[in-house]
């Protein structure tokens, strides 16, 4: 079962959804899900809920996505919620933000009960980005135009808004659209950043960023799209979201922590699996929200184990590892700490196109497999 | 006379002025069953080409081209080669063996063909992802593009680029974010223009990127400071999946520069094309500043390998404009119906053209990946060799200039 499961993650296979119900007392029913599916039911049911939400991106509506993300939703919710835009990066987030907070300037100010209402008469977008690497364009609008505005405006207008999109790697796409931007986004204030890897987390964090009344950022991963996993019979309610700011722990372990988001949690279990054979036991902790980072289950989990290894596509120099790693300095883990904290890493490079340094240039499961040897001085 | 075997009708060049067309008979010697003599094909011809819609123009490009043998058998040539090398691609990508992104160029080959031979060797130019054609004509070799598609050392960019970033001398890519050639392209004209060696650049993009702003605010600079830049919008109607109606709310893409004066071209029609590339390149060259063409194309593909191309259009449309507009067609029958070449001649030339891309794919199949000492080569310009980091703290790879 767990290669089976090693299989399905490390996506080698792309599994259309594959219908499991088991009436069985003691088992609940569970769901073989894809990634993609999971992010359309998320939108599927947020748009259903709540009149405010909308999507808007490139080829959204009747090319049904580009990756086949929001297939089936132009069909079902037409022109006014979900909307294909030209392709014109800066606008369609100024749009975006607009819609957002549109309401609030129209309304007279002072009076606390209209703020709320007019809180609610904001739209609540889901902008799309075909890829990150597009969203460098607008970057300044998510930035200064999203993330800043309710601190410059002490509170009077709020971003409800998710940029949601397939960021980092895939399979020979070459240099300029391959990149990682969890740390671009992760450094500002005033933005909340998701990456989830499996088809729970991917429905669920989704789910809570829609209804986030905050920016949010959720950098999904092209190469899990068509990656399926179980989702439990708690998953598939209309109801269910993942707190932001809370990271889970995949596989528990006694020996090294192994901290990741998105694919590399995947191959982070496969190490583990691997070096279980050898009586390593690895715990693995899928971050599922870079910002806010959730310190407090990492630190638990080095008091445990006592070695802490990150893993990430992006690139090392001020990466979500760095960034873990000083924390850790910085707080009470560090003295549990038997070695130095280790992050795993894409290569220092733009990416390269040919097959043979693909694959050199981001982590495989040997390099996890090698640091976690190094760190416990195997 | 050297002998040619082969059950083909083939041609013998006698001398200069004499073509022998040779066929095997039964019993196995040669006759000749046609002979012509350069003589008897028309050296040159002259064609009524479509007028251009003008902005802000007063006069534009001559109603009329003059064509020569040679040079229509070289566009031809060229036209082929450009398709052939793109259905091969085609090929290979469906086998896995290209992988990533592919955009291919077929049906739009009289853009590429026809600007170039408006422009100089010397001069510049860049355009967006849908590349290959141009990286042909702008001097790189068929098995140098196909050996980059297939990720080999022997690709133009070593196979370290893929299908959207190949360069050449003069020729600036290849570029993966749309719109973002526009500026880049001002760039290389504000260079031509600061030194002074009467150069110009020609600024490709599609109707897609047409809708993005850094486009508009290129415009104002270029026409401002009047810098030497040829912008070439090619319509091929379709940006991905969306039509040019649901995208842009003018598509007269010509018009669009506003004070920039444009000009709306026939793009499959190879000479209107080189007509108003050399009309650009005089207005240009004459320091009256940039100048906006629109080139109405059309590709066959979809927008790129992943795209079946027929969810967002008809194959009845897409055969419409097989049958009715397709440039290589449209060159072929006018050369054949002013007798400047034959039947026979122009096949001939689909063999040769046949075997060279079959030789280019061979080549980019079997030639080796790169080494993986090139993985960190070339991330800065004239700088002693460092150290770059790999995937954990104990991987130390070597990088040179």
């Amino acid at each position: 079962m767990a290669s089976l499961r090693c299989f399905f993650r490390s996506g080698r296979n792309a599994i259309s959804v594959v219908l499991r119900r088991e009436f069985h007392k003691t088992s609940p029913a569970t769901l073989q899900v894809t990634v993609r599916d999971a992010l359309n039911q998320a939108m599927d049911e947020e748009l259903e809920r709540d009149e405010r939400v909308f999507l808007l991106g490139e080829e959204v509506a009747q090319y049904d996505g580009a990756y086949k993300v929001s297939r089936g939703l132009w069909k079902k919710y037409g022109d006014k919620r979900i909307i294909d835009t030209p392709i014109s990066e800066v606008s369609k987030i100024c749009l975006s933000i607009i819609f957002a907070i549109f309401f609030l300037s129209l309304t007279p100010p002072g009076c606390v009960l209209y703020r709320l209402t007019v809180m609610c008469a904001g739209l609540r977008p889901i902008c799309e980005f075909m890829t990150f690497n597009f969203s460098m364009q607008a970057i300044d609008q998510v930035i200064n135009s999203a993330a800043k505005t309710y601190y410059m405006s002490a509170g009077l207008q709020p971003v409800p808004i998710v940029f949601r999109g397939p960021n980092g790697a895939s399979a020979g796409v070459a240099a300029q659209h391959s990149q990682c931007f969890a740390a671009w986004y992760s450094h500002c204030p005033g933005l909340k950043v998701l990456s989830p890897w499996s088809a729970e987390d991917a429905k669920g964090l989704l789910k809570s960023a829609i209804r986030d009344d905050n920016p949010v950022v959720v950098l999904e991963n092209e190469l899990m799209y068509g990656v399926a996993f179980e989702l439990s019979d708690e998953a598939q309610s209309k109801d269910f979201v993942i707190p932001i700011g809370k990271a889970k722990i995949e596989r528990p372990g006694n020996h090294v922590t192994l901290v990741a988001h998105s694919r590399m949690v995947g191959f982070c279990l496969d190490a583990a699996a691997v070096l279980a054979k050898e009586g390593v036991e690895c715990e693995v902790i899928n971050l599922r929200t870079i910002r806010p980072l959730d310190t407090d289950t990492i630190e638990a989990s080095i008091m445990k184990t006592n070695h802490l290894i990150s893993v990430e596509g992006g690139w090392p120099q001020f990466g979500v590892g760095a960034e873990i790693c000083a924390r850790i300095m910085e707080g009470p883990a560090f003295n549990y700490l038997d070695a130095p904290a280790i992050r795993v890493t894409g290569v220092d490079i733009p990416m390269p196109y040919a097959k043979i340094l693909e694959d050199n240039s981001v982590p495989q499961i040997k390099d996890i497999i090698f640091s976690v040897k190094k760190t416990l001085n195997m | 006379l050297p002998s040619l075997i082969t059950p083909l009708p083939h041609f013998l060049h006698t001398g200069a002025t004499r073509v022998l067309m040779f066929q095997r008979t039964s019993t196995g010697s040669r006759v000749v069953v046609a002979s012509r003599t350069y003589a008897d094909f028309t050296p040159q011809a002259t064609f009524d080409i479509k007028k251009c819609d003008l902005h802000k123009l007063e006069e534009g490009p001559p109603l009329q081209a003059v064509l020569t043998r040679e040079e229509g058998l070289q566009y031809y040539r060229t036209m082929q080669v450009m398709r052939r090398m793109e259905l091969k691609a085609d090929q290979l990508y469906k086998q896995k063996i290209i992988r990533g992104f592919c955009h291919l160029y077929d049906g739009q080959e009289a853009c590429a063909v026809g600007i170039e031979s408006g422009i100089n060797r010397t001069d510049h130019l860049i355009t967006a992802y849908r590349a290959h054609g141009y990286t042909l004509t702008r001097g790189g070799t068929v098995r140098e593009i196909m050996a980059e598609l297939t990720g080999r050392r022997g690709g133009i960019a070593k196979g370290k680029g893929g299908s959207m970033h190949m360069y050449a001398k003069h020729f600036y890519g290849g570029n993966g974010i749309v719109g973002a050639q526009v500026p880049l392209g001002a760039g290389v004209a504000l260079a031509c223009k600061y030194q002074g060696k009467n150069e110009l650049c020609v600024c490709l993009y599609g109707d897609g990127a047409a809708n993005q702003g850094q486009i508009f605010e290129t415009y104002n600079m270029a026409a401002l400071w009047k810098l030497p830049c040829i912008f070439i919008c090619e319509n091929n109607k379709y940006g991905m999946g969306t039509s040019v109606e649901r995208a842009a709310a003018s598509t007269d893409y010509y018009k669009r520069g506003d004070f920039i004066p444009g000009l709306r071209v026939d793009g499959m029609d190879i000479l209107c094309v080189r007509e108003a590339t050399k009309f650009a390149a005089e207005h240009c060259r004459s320091g009256k500043g940039p100048i906006l063409m629109e080139l109405q194309t059309y590709r066959y593909h979809g927008h790129s390998m992943s795209d079946p191309g027929i969810s967002y259009r008809t194959r009845e449309e897409i055969q419409e404009v097989r049958s009715k507009s397709d440039p290589i067609s449209l060159l072929k029958d006018r050369m054949i119906s002013n007798n400047m070449a034959s039947v026979e001649e122009l096949k001939e030339i689909d063999v040769e053209v046949r075997k060279e891309i079959e030789d280019a794919a061979q080549f980019a199949t079997t030639d080796p990946e790169p080494p993986l000492e090139d993985l960190c080569n070339h991330i800065f310009s004239n700088e002693p060799p460092m150290e770059v980091r790999g995937t954990n703290p104990w991987a130390k790879l070597k990088s040179i200039s």
